[in-house]
């Protein structure tokens, strides 16, 4: 057949990878959706309040109402704004957070694209995601949002400079920045995962993401009391929306990463019959859920930071305790010889 | 020592652990919420709700046009026309209310020597228009007839304190 070459070598791949993207970004967005519903089920309770129980039995359709309700809303552009650019920043934002799950490991051998620099991959496009806030605050011409994107933008990078040190230490245990090396490297059971070894790089992973998806207590770009909204202080309708989504796939790609990095992955906790019986996506999905738990639990818990509590916190605890945990995690691995072999 | 008390506290963030122990618990306590449209909290007899005017048991209104109620109306929301009926007796022509200057004080049930107009225990009425809002005495004699076995009840829970 004539079509054989052309049909084997580009369209089957094309609908391959197709696939591939939807079967991620669907449940992404449904998991999207109902981590907004949990967090307000979990901000209530703690609260002594109920939270959305009306839409459908116990609220659970209310994340599709929110929805629809963005949908049909009216997208307002300020007569001052750069057009182009107010409606490219959200774009920014929604796509980052979804292409890096490009290379999350669902499973053993579930992931799009198995790259050998698949956590450089992650926080290069984690980075990247400042572009779309601070295009946002620019575009609005607003000095509420152009104050929040400052800070939000200011914020970000100031975390990442500590998850950075906190990878270092994961790669230097795993010896591969291959996301599925580093959780086969975890392989052998719950006292196997790096969260227990690497306990202090755990707990500032999880600060420095609280910081990184601008949740609270580090929910500063959007301080109601100071900034209006922050750098959506413009944005209506499905223009939000994206934010919004973004910056909740955002927590949840961070979960992921936690989830990756520091509990073993797709592993069981145990490796023995009816744990492994359990497909290794649905263990995944439980560590995710575990941390997106606590995500909620923090903004129920926390108070906000002032803005210079919050960079003292980045730049004169997180950074040297990091930097000194990666060089001793260095040096231990090479005093008792468990550096992996590449 | 107190430098490494605190070191040592903020290091091993005791606080933090304390405080998410304390919402952990939260979490788990009954819920204070008032399910609002399914359950309702109580209601005082004096409750100041929507307004009625009340007949008597044989049908016949109890309002005889005293304006009373009109004079001291703070907020100068009812207006009264008066006219003898046929039979000689002195009815209200036209009972009018303005539902939003209203400001539920109770000095027209106070004043009321008939206790024809009263607040009822109805809380519930907003409307979609501004007009709906503007009872006339059609309005208020209907809504009489709704919730006079509640009003006659808190009325009569109320008056060994009057």
């Amino acid at each position: 057949m004539f079509e054989n070459a052309f049909f084997t070598g580009y369209i089957w791949p094309t609908i391959i990878i197709v696939a591939q993207c939807l079967a991620v970004t669907i449940p992404l967005l449904v998991a999207v959706a109902y981590m907004t519903y949990v967090d307000r089920k979990v901000w209530a309770a703690i609260q002594l309040r109920r939270g959305p129980n009306v839409v459908g039995p116990f609220g659970l359709l209310q994340p599709l109402a929110d929805g629809l309700k963005l949908v049909l809303k009216e997208t307002i552009i300020p007569a001052a704004a750069n057009r182009f650019l107010f409606i490219l920043a959200p774009m920014i934002a929604f796509v980052t957070a979804l292409i890096a799950w490009a290379v999350v490991p669902f499973d053993e051998g579930w992931v799009i694209s198995d790259i050998n620099v698949g956590i450089l991959y992650l926080f290069a496009i984690s980075s990247l995601g400042v572009y779309g806030i601070i295009i946002a605050g620019w575009a609005s011409n607003s000095k509420y949002a152009f104050l929040g994107a400052l800070r939000s933008a200011a914020q970000m990078v100031s975390y990442e400079v500590s998850i950075g040190f906190v990878l270092i230490t994961v790669l230097l245990c795993a010896g591969s920045l291959n996301l599925s090396d580093i959780v086969r490297a975890q392989g052998g059971g719950i006292w196997h995962w790096y969260f227990i070894p690497l306990l202090p790089m755990f707990v500032i992973f999880f600060i420095s993401a609280l910081a990184e998806t601008n949740r609270t207590p580090f929910d500063l770009p959007m301080s109601e009391a100071e900034l209006v909204a922050g750098f959506h202080t413009e944005y209506s309708a499905m223009a939000f929306g994206l934010f919004f989504l973004g910056e909740y796939a955002n927590i949840i790609l961070l979960s992921a990463m936690g989830a990756v990095l520091f509990l073993g992955g797709w592993l069981p906790p145990i490796e023995v019959a009816p744990f492994t019986w359990v497909p290794g996506v649905v263990w995944f999905a439980l560590k995710i859920a575990v941390l997106l738990f606590v995500f909620s639990w923090t903004k129920g818990t926390l108070p906000r930071y002032r803005y210079d509590q919050l960079m003292r916190l980045g730049w004169k605890v997180f950074l040297p305790i990091s930097l000194f945990w990666v060089v001793l995690t260095a040096g231990v691995l090479v005093a008792f010889g468990w550096v992996p072999k590449a | 020592m107190a430098f490494f008390d605190r070191t040592a506290r903020a290091l091993f963030l005791s606080e933090l652990v304390t405080g998410f122990a304390l919402t952990f618990k939260y979490m788990f306590k009954p819920k204070v919420t008032v399910n609002y449209p399914f359950e309702k909290g109580p209601l005082s007899p004096r409750f100041r709700g929507e307004h009625v005017l009340r007949r008597y048991a044989n049908g016949e209104e109890r309002c005889i046009a005293c304006k009373l109620c009109e004079a001291i109306c703070p907020a100068q929301a009812i207006t009264i026309e008066a006219e003898p009926r046929e039979d000689g007796s002195r009815r209200t022509t036209r009972y009018d209310i303005d539902m939003t200057k209203c400001i539920y004080c109770g000095f027209c049930q106070e004043a009321c020597p008939v206790d024809a107009i009263v607040e009822g225990p109805n809380f519930e009425f907003s409307t979609e228009t501004r007009e709906e809002l503007l009872y006339n005495k059609e309005k208020l004699l209907a809504n009489g007839e709704r919730w006079e076995a509640e009003i006659a009840a808190n009325l009569a829970a109320d008056a060994p304190y009057r």
